[in-house]
């Protein structure tokens, strides 16, 4: 009978799904920097138009999506600083699936400690 | 694929291997500054005082009177554009087999990621927090009122 592969540091577990998550939230944020970039850029035509569309980032709809947008980014930073740690520390890839965890943690309080405060802007 | 698999032991080309690395420093250079200036753009814009309710012109102009938020700001630009760009063209990389296909998307990352650099550069040294002929109720505080 085959045992089951006990995957690395890249295939399958912790190492691959961190991967994956860190491409697809880079990719969403990527998109919404372009986006940013041009709404921000609206302050050089008037301030009519520049609120004008900043206004529809506090409908509830935009609003829910900017937490997802946090999430992405708090993920993304802090996986990003796992993988400069797997790189550069002597003892990173040894802990590289713990730092996962503790990615996990701290995006987790801190999406926590902001959701509520930002919904109250939102919905308030 | 326009990946070439080299010959086992062949001798290392380090012309090429230098912009790839310089690449790969880059996003970890930039990504640990830009953890420092995302999260203290989130903090102020999203998170302290009334978040995003009080965003607006004048909660701008009030900011980039400011040149420690313009450097903020510039370096954000910077660093995030040529990051995301970057990182999207390691995907493209990836994921295209067509070797045409693959120059094309990743000439166009790049442009948009110039055109993007250079509007935003323009709109920070460019901005007056106090157009004239700007409703005044619109303007920061600090604008002199007509």
């Amino acid at each position: 009978m085959p045992t089951m592969p006990a995957g690395t540091l890249y295939r399958g577990k912790v190492g691959m799904w961190s991967w994956v998550l860190h491409r697809i939230t880079g990719v969403a944020i990527f998109f919404f920097l372009l986006v940013h970039v041009l709404d921000t850029a609206l302050v050089r035509l008037s301030p009519e138009a520049y609120n004008a569309v900043i206004s529809t980032y506090k409908t509830p709809l935009i609003g829910l999506a900017e937490l997802g947008l946090v999430a992405a980014i708090l993920f993304h930073a802090l996986n990003g600083l796992r993988i400069i740690l797997i790189d550069f520390w002597r003892k990173g890839v040894k802990y590289q699936n713990l730092m996962f965890w503790i990615v996990i943690a701290i995006a987790l309080i801190a999406f926590i400690g902001f959701a509520p405060r930002h919904l109250s802007h939102v919905f308030g | 694929m326009s990946v070439v698999i080299e010959q086992p032991r062949s001798p290392r080309n380090r012309n090429q291997a230098n912009l790839e690395k310089y690449g790969w420093l880059y996003m970890r250079l930039s990504g640990a500054l830009l953890v420092i200036l995302i999260f203290g753009h989130l903090f102020t814009n999203l998170f302290a005082g009334e978040g995003i309710k009080a965003i607006d012109f004048a909660f701008v102009g009030g900011k980039w009177s400011d040149p420690f938020w313009k450097v903020w700001d510039l370096a954000m630009l910077w660093l995030a554009l040529i990051h995301g760009t970057n990182g999207m063209r390691t995907i493209v990389n990836d994921y295209t087999s067509k070797e045409n296909i693959r120059k094309a998307l990743v000439w166009s990352l790049w442009g948009i990621c110039a055109v993007l650099v250079t509007l935003g550069t323009l709109v920070v040294f460019t901005f007056d927090p106090c157009p004239a002929g700007a409703l005044p109720e619109l303007l920061p505080s600090f604008c002199p009122t007509a």
